[in-house]
C-alpha cells in the first residue's frame, strides 16, 4: 500500500481521517516491540500456545513496570522485510490468540496485571488459520479475558483491525494513541463492499468513524494518549513516555481492586457499549 | 404479401403481463436443480424434499418450528438502531434500515423468543439474514445480551440460531464492541452453569462466528452451511489461489474439530431437547434410580 503513495497523499490532504490511518500505518511508527523495550524493563519473551506452535505475530512475556511485575502482550508487525515475513505482518493466527490467553492465565495465577498492545490490520485470513479455528480462538479470548481476576490495560498503538485486534482487547482500561484507529473492518475491505472499489478506502475510513477521537465520542474507549509532534514516529522515546505514564496511572488505579471488582468493572464497561437504540413498541 | 389476413384485431395483452404467472408456485432447488413445489418446500422448512439441501429459513419460521405448537412470547422487539454514525454509502444506512424493516416486519436482524421446547421452558434467539445481511449492530448486541441476562435471572437455558454476515459495518466500532459485550455476558451465563447451545446455519461468518456462535456449551450446525471467520474472497486475495472445494462448510468445521455435531433441520428440535435433558435432568433423581436398579440387580 505504501508503494503507491500518490493517490493516498492526495486523499490525505483533504481527509484528516485518512491522514490518521496513514500515520497509524507509517513505516517508521513504533511497534509493540518498541514500546515494550521502552516502557518496561527486563522483558523476557515467552513462546508457544502448547497446542500447535508459536505465532510470532503475537509477542508476549513477563516484564517489569518500574518495580511491578506485569505480563505484556502485543501484536507485532516487524520492521524490515525479513522480520515482517517472520511476524506475518502482525496478522495473528489462532495459536497467537491461544498463546496470549495462556500467558494471561499465567499472569492471573500469580496475580500480575496484564498490559496488551493492539496493532494489527486484522487476524490472518488464510486457509490454515480457518482450519485451526481463527473464529473460535478469538471468541474464546473475548469470553475468557472477561473473567480475568487481574487488572488488564490495553493500548491501541497503531491499527486496531477488527476482531483480530479485539481478541487481545477486553480490558478494564482501553486507550488509543492519538493517531491510532480502531475499526470493525479495514477501510479497504469496507470500500470493496460498499463502493465495489477498494481504492476508495479513504472515503470508507471517514464513514466508519474509526479515529481515536470518534471512539472517545462514542464512549468506546477510556482515553486518548497524546503523540509527540507530527506523530509517534517522529519521537518514539517521547511517545513511549506518554504511553508509560498512562499505563502506570491505570495500573495504580486498578491495583487495589479485588478480583471480583475487576471482573465486574470490566463487565460493566463493555455492557454499556453501544446504547444507540430506541425502545419502541415493536414492529 | 401474406397468405392470411386478420379480420379481427389481435387479442390485446395487459400492460406488462406477457405470460401466465407461474413463478412463485414452483422453485428450483439450488443444489439438485430439481423443480420443487413451493408449498412442499415450506412444509419441509425449506429443506429440499428431493435432495435434502438445507435452504435458508427466516427467523420467525425458525422459532415457530422450535417452540411447541409454534407459540412463543417475543422480547425486546421494539429496539431499533438510531444510526449513531449517520453512515452513508451508496444508500443512507437509515434508508437501508427502513427498507429492511418494511421487508421483514422486524426492527432489526433478530427475534428473541421465550416458550416451551418439548415442554421445557427455553429462550431462543434467531437471526434474520434478510435484515441487512443478518449483521450484528447495537440492537442485535443488546437483544442477545438481554436474552443472556434473562436466562441467568430466570435460570432458563438459551439457544441462539445464527445466520449472519458478521458485525454490521454501518455501525462501525460499536458493532465490533457488541462481540465483546455478548461474550462477556456469556461468561456470566457460563459461571451460572446455565446451558447455552449455539446453532450455526447458512451462512455464519465474521464477527458472529468469532464471538457467540463459537461459544456454546454445544456448537452444532446444519449440514452444508457456510461457516467461517474471513470471507472466501478475502482469503483468495491473501493467498492468491482458489480455495479447495468444501472449505468453510459445516462439514469442514466438524472435520477440524470446531463443531460438536451436524444436525439436520428435521431433527433439530429433538436434538436440542435431548441435549438439554443431558444438561438439566436432576442428577440426584438419576443417581437414585441407578442405585435402586443396582439394589434390585443385587437382590436377584
Amino acid at each position: 500500500m505504501a508503494d503507491s503513495p500518490d493517490p493516498e497523499t492526495i486523499a490525505a490532504a483533504t481527509n484528516p481521517t485518512w491522514e490518521r490511518v496513514l500515520l497509524a500505518r507509517h513505516p517508521k511508527r513504533p511497534h509493540s516491540a518498541d514500546y515494550i523495550s521502552r516502557v518496561f524493563t527486563g522483558f523476557s519473551e515467552l513462546h508457544g500456545d502448547r497446542f500447535f506452535g508459536d505465532d510470532a505475530a503475537v509477542m508476549g512475556g513477563f516484564a517489569f513496570l518500574d518495580a511491578r511485575p506485569v505480563m505484556v502482550i502485543g501484536q507485532e508487525k516487524g520492521r524490515d522485510t525479513k522480520q515482517k515475513l517472520h511476524r506475518n505482518f502482525g496478522m495473528p493466527k489462532p495459536e497467537g490468540y491461544r498463546k496470549a490467553l495462556r500467558l494471561m492465565r499465567l499472569a492471573e495465577k500469580f496475580q500480575r496485571p496484564i498490559v496488551t498492545f493492539l496493532d494489527t490490520v486484522g487476524a490472518y485470513p488464510g486457509i490454515d488459520a480457518e482450519e485451526r479455528g481463527q473464529a473460535e480462538a478469538i471468541a474464546n479470548n473475548l469470553r475468557e479475558m472477561s473473567r480475568l481476576g487481574v487488572p488488564v490495560v490495553t493500548v491501541v498503538i497503531g491499527e486496531g483491525g477488527s476482531g483480530g485486534a479485539l481478541g487481545l482487547g477486553i480490558a478494564n482500561r482501553v486507550y488509543m494513541l492519538e493517531n491510532a484507529y480502531y475499526s470493525v473492518i479495514s477501510p479497504e475491505s469496507c470500500a470493496a463492499i460498499i463502493y465495489r472499489d477498494s481504492g476508495r478506502a479513504a472515503e470508507a475510513a471517514q464513514a466508519l468513524r474509526l479515529t481515536a477521537q470518534d471512539l472517545e465520542r462514542l464512549q468506546l474507549i477510556d482515553g486518548i494518549i497524546e503523540e509527540p509532534a507530527e506523530g509517534a514516529q517522529t519521537d518514539p522515546n517521547r511517545a513511549a513516555e506518554f504511553v508509560k505514564e498512562t499505563i502506570q496511572r491505570a495500573v495504580a488505579e486498578l491495583a487495589p481492586l479485588t478480583s471480583k471488582e475487576l471482573i465486574d468493572d470490566r463487565y460493566n464497561k463493555f455492557r454499556r457499549m453501544g446504547n444507540f437504540f430506541a425502545e419502541g413498541q415493536g414492529a | 404479401m401474406a397468405w392470411f389476413t386478420r379480420d379481427k384485431p389481435a387479442v390485446k395483452r395487459g400492460d406488462g403481463e406477457k405470460r401466465v404467472r407461474t413463478e412463485g408456485l414452483w422453485l428450483k432447488c439450488e443444489r439438485c436443480g430439481q423443480i420443487v413445489w413451493r408449498k412442499a418446500l415450506e412444509d419441509n422448512f425449506q429443506v429440499c424434499p428431493k435432495c435434502g439441501h438445507h435452504g435458508r429459513l427466516d427467523a420467525r419460521t425458525r422459532l415457530a418450528m422450535l417452540f411447541d405448537e409454534g407459540k412463543f412470547e417475543e422480547f425486546d422487539q421494539g429496539l431499533a438502531s438510531t444510526d449513531p454514525l449517520a453512515f452513508v454509502d451508496s444508500k443512507k444506512y437509515s434508508d437501508r434500515l427502513a427498507a429492511s424493516q418494511a421487508a421483514t416486519q422486524l426492527r432489526d436482524a433478530i427475534i428473541s423468543g421465550g416458550g416451551k421446547l418439548n415442554g421445557r421452558r427455553v429462550y431462543v434467539c434467531a437471526m434474520e439474514l434478510k435484515f441487512v445481511g443478518g449483521s450484528m449492530g447495537t440492537v442485535v448486541g443488546e437483544v442477545i445480551t438481554r436474552a443472556i441476562e434473562r436466562s441467568i435471572q430466570h435460570t432458563v437455558p438459551l439457544i441462539i440460531v445464527s445466520a449472519s454476515g458478521g458485525a454490521r459495518m454501518q455501525e462501525g466500532a460499536i458493532s465490533l464492541m457488541q462481540m465483546a459485550k455478548i461474550s462477556a455476558a456469556l461468561m456470566r451465563l457460563d459461571e451460572a452453569r446455565i446451558p447455552y447451545i449455539s446453532v450455526l446455519t447458512d451462512p455464519t461468518t465474521g464477527g458472529v462466528t468469532a464471538s457467540f456462535a463459537m461459544l456454546g456449551d454445544l456448537n452444532v450446525a446444519e449440514p452444508g452451511a457456510q461457516i467461517g471467520f474471513a470471507g472466501p474472497r478475502v482469503i483468495e486475495q491473501t493467498i492468491r489461489q482458489k480455495l479447495p472445494a468444501g472449505f468453510q462448510t459445516s462439514e469442514f468445521l466438524l472435520q477440524h474439530g470446531f463443531l460438536d455435531a451436524l444436525v439436520k433441520r428435521a431433527d433439530l428440535k429433538n436434538y436440542l431437547s435431548k441435549a438439554l435433558d443431558f444438561f438439566l435432568l436432576p442428577a440426584e433423581q438419576n443417581a437414585g434410580q441407578d442405585s435402586q436398579k443396582n439394589r434390585v440387580t443385587r437382590a436377584s
